[in-house]
């Protein structure tokens, strides 16, 4: 069974962004980028499933600038067996629909039977690439799943769904996409085997032409990146637990009407 | 038609939209008065009822598109998509807004990839610049904020809970409810059992004006009955910081942050919580943040409205008689 797994790079939730020259995108010098974590949960995923059917395949597969290697690389240290780095100009201001539409000319050539997504991606948490993917592959779609078993066929897939209140078990046919909520697994950490291992495996490099697509215009566009309004100082309220705890009901209540 | 504003109802599966709506229709008329067009709910569902229609229209929906067939519940993308967007090409509604809720996420989402048109998720603001929607959205855990426009219409918008002003209730209105003859796709997803998660008996997380959240200085899971306790005296919801979920404390659907919920209540409580940027993503909108935490230097301070360096232990039942004794007023 073929699995591709849609990883995202982002900066470090920790890391320091700064707007960038044109103001509409980060400056990215100096920035530590990690995969996206609920990206991780979909990779965890991928090779559980490999691992307990006893084969198949785990391709990772991400789009973005030459920096994005080193995720896709540290993909492979954790078990993925090879990588797909969509690497173009062509992609430079892809908003989400861009990005769909080229991972799915991806997935359709790769023709897996699952392809599993993170939720959404830390940087931006537009958290709509796995569904539109789904929706432009015509395939069945589940976004935040906490649990999954792939029938022993390798022709379906239950899913255990985060729904408001509850959680919904569907069965879906392969080939599917999925999206992993937090609490699917806990990712493992690479070896040191997988970190040397992943060294010979193949990042295979694919440009716009090989998917026949070309630069369009974003169908979102980013009007300008702003920093926060800072939030007003606020007041550490002194005295005795009993004292402060009394000024701070009647602040919330008279000053800031909170209650 | 031209100039709609277009809301896709989330509702509480017994026929009612949930109070998310006033806000989403809220924002929906507040734009449409603007562009001179009006407030219109879109609702998919097994089951409505005449009470639910009514509320929609007190919240500003001039007409109510209802599709009502037992085909739309549980929700499914393969099945609510196709005929979103049979509604949007029919219509071409100017907007089409929805809440951030789990399926209407997804909802919207398919939606853009089959209409080939742009979606701002998540947003926290909305206005019209030139006659243009442009969307304020929170980056980087909340770091950055982006404003986003659109290339051409429908612009297509999921709204961050408790953030929109709610609609003030128009008593007496009523929507003209229309029943859209659609084409309804053949699914394959099939749902093979719901399980309810155990209620707390307090407020959704996500839509509770006030929020009682714990963190590591909980110390333990059983001491989340001191916060559960606040929360029931004053109508709150109970969250957790990653630190207490990943601790096994708490379920995951209760943690706040950036790989956990996004909350905007009224007033955030935070005990025991140190204020990790990727804490700070999930609840940094708030309106009023109070933190107590017994280490001055707790980040969560630094975006704090008021602060109690103070054992969260001896504070919070110190916090909770006040309130009641400030209700019973």
């Amino acid at each position: 069974m073929k699995i591709l797994v849609m990883i995202k790079q982002v900066p470090d939730t920790a890391t320091q962004v700064k707007i960038g020259p044109d103001g509409k995108a980060i400056d990215t010098a100096g920035i530590t980028w990690i995969v996206s974590p609920y990206d991780e949960y979909a990779l965890e995923e991928g090779l559980r499933i490999k691992e307990k059917r006893g084969q198949g395949e785990v391709v990772a597969v991400a789009l973005g600038p030459d920096r994005v290697k080193e995720a896709l690389r540290s993909c492979l240290a954790m078990g993925a067996d090879r990588a797909i780095h969509l690497n173009d100009p062509a992609w430079e201001q892809a908003d989400t629909l861009m990005t769909a539409r080229a991972l799915a000319a991806v997935i359709k050539q790769e023709a897996p039977a699952l392809a599993l997504f993170g939720r959404q991606a830390i940087d931006d948490d537009m958290g709509a690439v796995g569904a539109a993917v789904a929706e432009l592959l015509g395939w069945p779609c589940a976004s935040w799943i906490m649990e999954e078993s792939v029938d022993e066929a390798g022709k379906a897939i239950r899913v255990g769904r985060q729904a408001e209140g509850g959680l919904e078990l569907f069965d879906l046919p392969l080939p599917a996409v999925v999206s992993a909520q937090k609490g699917l697994n806990e990712p493992r950490y690479p070896t040191l085997k997988g970190i040397m291992g992943a060294k010979k495996k193949e990042i295979k490099n694919i440009k716009a032409a090989d998917l026949g697509l070309t630069a369009e215009a974003p169908a979102l566009s980013v009007v300008k990146l702003e920093t926060l309004p800072p939030r007003p100082p606020g007041r550490i309220i002194p005295g005795e637990a009993a004292e402060a705890a009394k000024e701070l009901v009647r602040a919330l209540r008279e000053d800031a009407k909170a209650i | 038609m031209a100039g709609s504003f277009w809301c896709l109802v989330e509702d509480d599966r017994q026929g009612n939209p949930k109070k998310v709506m006033a806000e989403v229709l809220g924002e929906a008329g507040r734009l449409a008065s603007q562009a001179g067009g009006q407030a219109e709910a879109v609702w998919l569902t097994d089951k409505a009822t005449e009470a639910g229609i009514k509320q929609l229209g007190q919240w500003g929906a001039k007409r109510v598109l209802l599709l009502e067939n037992p085909a739309f519940a549980p929700y499914r993308g393969e099945v609510w998509t196709p005929v979103l967007a049979e509604l949007c090409r029919k219509e071409s509604p100017q907007a089409f807004f929805g809440a951030v809720t789990a399926r209407q996420r997804e909802a919207m989402a398919c939606l853009a990839a089959r209409l080939g048109a742009g979606l701002s998720a998540d947003s926290t603001a909305l206005g019209l610049e030139d006659g243009k929607l442009v969307a304020t959205r929170p980056i980087y855990a909340g770091k950055l904020i982006s404003k986003v426009t659109w290339a051409k219409t429908p612009w297509l918008a999921t709204l961050r809970p408790n953030v929109f002003k709610p609609a003030d209730s128009q008593p007496g209105a009523a929507p003209s409810v229309e029943k859209p003859a659609v084409t309804l796709p053949a699914a394959v997803m099939n749902l093979v059992e719901r399980r309810e998660d155990s209620s707390t008996g307090l407020p959704e997380l996500a839509e509770a004006e006030i929020v009682v959240s714990g963190g590591r200085g909980l110390k333990g899971p059983e001491n989340f009955v001191i916060l559960e306790s606040l929360a029931k005296a004053i109508g709150a919801a109970v969250g957790a910081s990653r630190a207490a979920v990943d601790a096994g404390w708490r379920p995951h659907r209760f943690q706040i942050g950036q790989t956990g919920r996004t909350i905007s209540p009224k007033l955030y409580l935070g005990f025991g919580i140190s204020g990790a940027i990727q804490h700070l993503a999930g609840m940094r909108t708030s309106k009023v943040i109070c933190a107590i935490n017994k280490d001055p230097e707790a980040p969560i301070f630094k975006i704090a409205d008021y602060g109690i360096v103070g054992d969260l232990f001896e504070v919070a039942p110190l916090l909770e008689q006040e309130f009641k004794k400030m209700l019973e007023k």
